[in-house]
């Protein structure tokens, strides 16, 4: 005879995006998302005049196409500079933007970026929350009390105001902005974990542990992170769309990450003026890949959401 | 009740002085002086350049209290970095901006009637549209329409508001020639400018609206008083209409006060993308000349309308429920 094993976060959210297809489809386009950023990520040795190098990547590799002299359309074998045609040194299946940069290896190069602003700020949001938010509810008096004014001033302060705020006193870059991101993001969820963290502490067990000698720490991190780490896994996936989406909006506004990094924010942002002289392709490439990520994040974030919420899971 | 609202107010005094220390450690010890004065006076400023911006904008004080004597022999304790950003912000004496060289309270003035003839419409547009539609899909809740429509929701907040700024400017505005593109008038005039940024706001948030109101008028469809009312007879309509949207009122106004920061991001693109003369706009032109000053009180003023509004959702309440009263 088997026992009933009580089934983990895990295991429910494994059955409920096995049963989803919306989500299922979601998952493989992220995970395809994911290859590519790994691609961008492994280093491909190089020779040139000055020997062995290590500066290009495998999606380097692949997809980088020599640069032509100006736009050219999606598969053409001419470009237009000038009202005159110049002859393409490639074929561009996205075709070319006014520096004469392949399209579909720019909107690829994006990739890597849109995952390290989806997870990054995600992880220091989390970090500072978990910290802050176990503290609260764990020690309550006077500590609860610090922390929740704390979070009270930075709650009202309007998020892009704050971000605005603390990117123009550092400087431009990816990294940069993934402080910013997370040190404006930590809040709610801080707020989250403050409050399942004073129910935890109720429950029998930790009694329980208590009486057998452990010390906080112990009850901290061993018994009660475990309990609340469902509601830090949530928030970073439903956090994550509005992340990728907030780099285009950021970059855009002149925040974003330094000239260089790939980034889709920077593909649209020059759409207004190619839009009416009938230069689609370039906005057309880096929404596309944009809509397509956050879209299949969205789908896995909402069906992870059913799986683990406990405040969905009562209804 | 006018016990609860003072005490309230009195409540948010301590934020908003939290508010008024935040900015001050973000310019003040996040930032040195010479940083910021580097960074107002762009390429490759003299020493001399930056010693003189410093001390015209009194940075080259003493952070917290004066121990030196002024011109006068006499001490001036609170005259320091801390206690004059304190009493800028806390009096209403906003400084002056370092660009434009014009007082940032004069600047709100002008700039604030056309961020708010975008704003305010959109908002209440949206609304008068998303209820209405939200409680139609929660009435066909289950079926094939209530999935699909949940599915075009996800699809709706997965664009980017970037791109619905860009192909409704482009369609409407350039190719169908309905709207103009750019520009703005005060006075009456103005209508004509800010209908297609209204209509874009507004179907920039419907996705997001649509997929939130279902969500709670759905847990209210599932509480008590909805089998009680339903095992008497009352109709579905009548349920729907009469007893859920009445109990959904407190998150429905919860989230629009919640949603006042996201009218901030959504005005800062459309009148940059629309030539509109507002607080977007002034906020845009703040960041790419390294205007410290106007961000500083932009930071204040906005956190000083989302307090206030949280205290004016609290209050409304009691309108929609006689449930919770104040003492």
């Amino acid at each position: 005879m088997r026992l009933a094993v009580p089934s983990s976060h895990l295991s429910i959210a494994v059955k409920r995006i096995k049963k989803d297809s919306l989500a299922k489809a979601g998952l493989c386009v992220v995970c395809l998302f994911a290859l590519v950023a790994l691609l961008d990520v492994v280093p491909v040795p190089t020779h040139d005049a000055y020997g062995l190098r290590w500066g290009r990547t495998a999606l380097d590799v692949i997809f980088q196409k020599d640069v032509e002299k100006s736009y050219s359309p999606p598969l053409a074998r001419t470009g237009i500079l000038n009202r005159q045609e110049f002859p393409l040194k490639a074929r561009h299946l996205l075709g070319t933007n006014n520096l004469g940069e392949d399209v579909l290896y720019n909107a690829l190069k994006g990739v890597r970026t849109a995952f390290i602003i989806g997870i990054v700020p995600s992880v220091i949001a989390g970090v500072f929350a978990i910290f802050f938010g176990l503290l609260a509810g764990f020690y309550g008096g006077w500590i609860d009390d610090a922390i929740q004014y704390v979070y009270q001033v930075l709650s009202s302060i309007p998020a892009i105001l704050l971000l605005i705020a603390m990117l123009m006193i550092m400087e431009r870059g990816l990294w940069q902005l993934c402080v910013a991101l997370g040190v404006t993001s930590w809040v709610g969820l801080c707020r989250l974990i403050r409050g399942e963290t004073l129910k935890v502490r109720q429950m029998e067990y930790i009694e329980a542990a208590r009486a057998l000698g452990a010390s906080d720490a112990r009850l901290l991190f061993r018994h009660i992170l475990p309990n609340v780490m469902h509601l830090v896994i949530i928030e970073m996936t439903l956090d994550f769309s509005g992340l990728v989406m907030s780099e285009a909006i950021l970059t855009f506004i002149g925040l974003g990450a330094e000239p260089g990094t790939g980034s889709w924010g920077r593909m649209i942002m020059t759409a207004d003026r190619e839009l009416p002289n009938g230069i689609w392709w370039n906005l057309t490439g880096a929404s596309v890949f944009l809509f397509l990520l956050v879209l299949a994040f969205n789908l896995v974030a909402d069906a992870l959401r059913d799986a683990l919420d406990p405040r969905l899971r009562a209804g | 009740m006018a016990y609860y609202i003072a005490r309230r107010l009195l409540l948010a005094v301590p934020t908003v002085l939290g508010v008024c220390l935040f900015t001050f450690l973000l310019f003040n010890i996040f930032a040195s002086p010479e940083a910021i004065a580097r960074k107002q006076l762009g390429k490759n400023p003299t020493a001399a350049q930056v010693q003189t911006w410093i001390s015209s904008h009194g940075m080259d004080k003493p952070m917290f209290f004066n121990f030196e004597r002024g011109r006068d022999h006499a001490l001036h304790p609170f005259d320091s970095r801390f206690w004059n950003h304190m009493k800028e912000l806390v009096l209403f004496q906003f400084p002056e901006s370092d660009y434009l060289h014009e007082k940032v309270s004069s600047l709100l003035k002008e700039k604030i009637v056309p961020s708010l003839t975008i704003t305010v419409p959109a908002f209440l547009l949206s609304i008068l549209i998303t209820l209405p539609l939200a409680l139609f899909i929660a009435y066909y809740r289950g079926t094939y329409l209530d999935r699909t429509a949940l599915f075009v929701c996800v699809i709706l907040m997965s664009i980017v508001v970037l791109n619905y700024i860009i192909f409704g400017q482009y369609f409407l505005g350039i190719v169908l020639k309905y709207f103009p593109v750019y520009g703005y008038e005060f006075g009456l005039g103005a209508w004509r400018f800010v209908l297609l940024p209204i209509i874009i706001a507004v179907a920039s948030g419907l996705g997001g609206g649509l997929r939130f109101y279902r969500t709670v008028m759905l847990n209210e469809v599932r509480a008590d008083y909805v089998r009680t009312a339903m095992a008497k007879g009352v109709s579905e309509e009548m349920i729907l209409f009469k007893h859920v949207l009445k109990n959904a009122m407190i998150p429905i106004l919860t989230v629009t006060v919640l949603s006042i920061p996201f009218l901030i991001t959504g005005s800062l693109l459309l009148e940059m993308y629309f030539g509109i003369p507002g607080m977007g706009n002034m906020m845009l032109n703040a960041i790419s000349n390294h205007d410290y000053p106007v961000i500083r009180v932009l930071v204040y003023v906005y956190s000083l309308l989302y307090i206030a509004g949280s205290i004016l959702t609290d209050i409304s309440y009691t309108l929609v429920d006689p449930r919770i009263t104040f003492k």
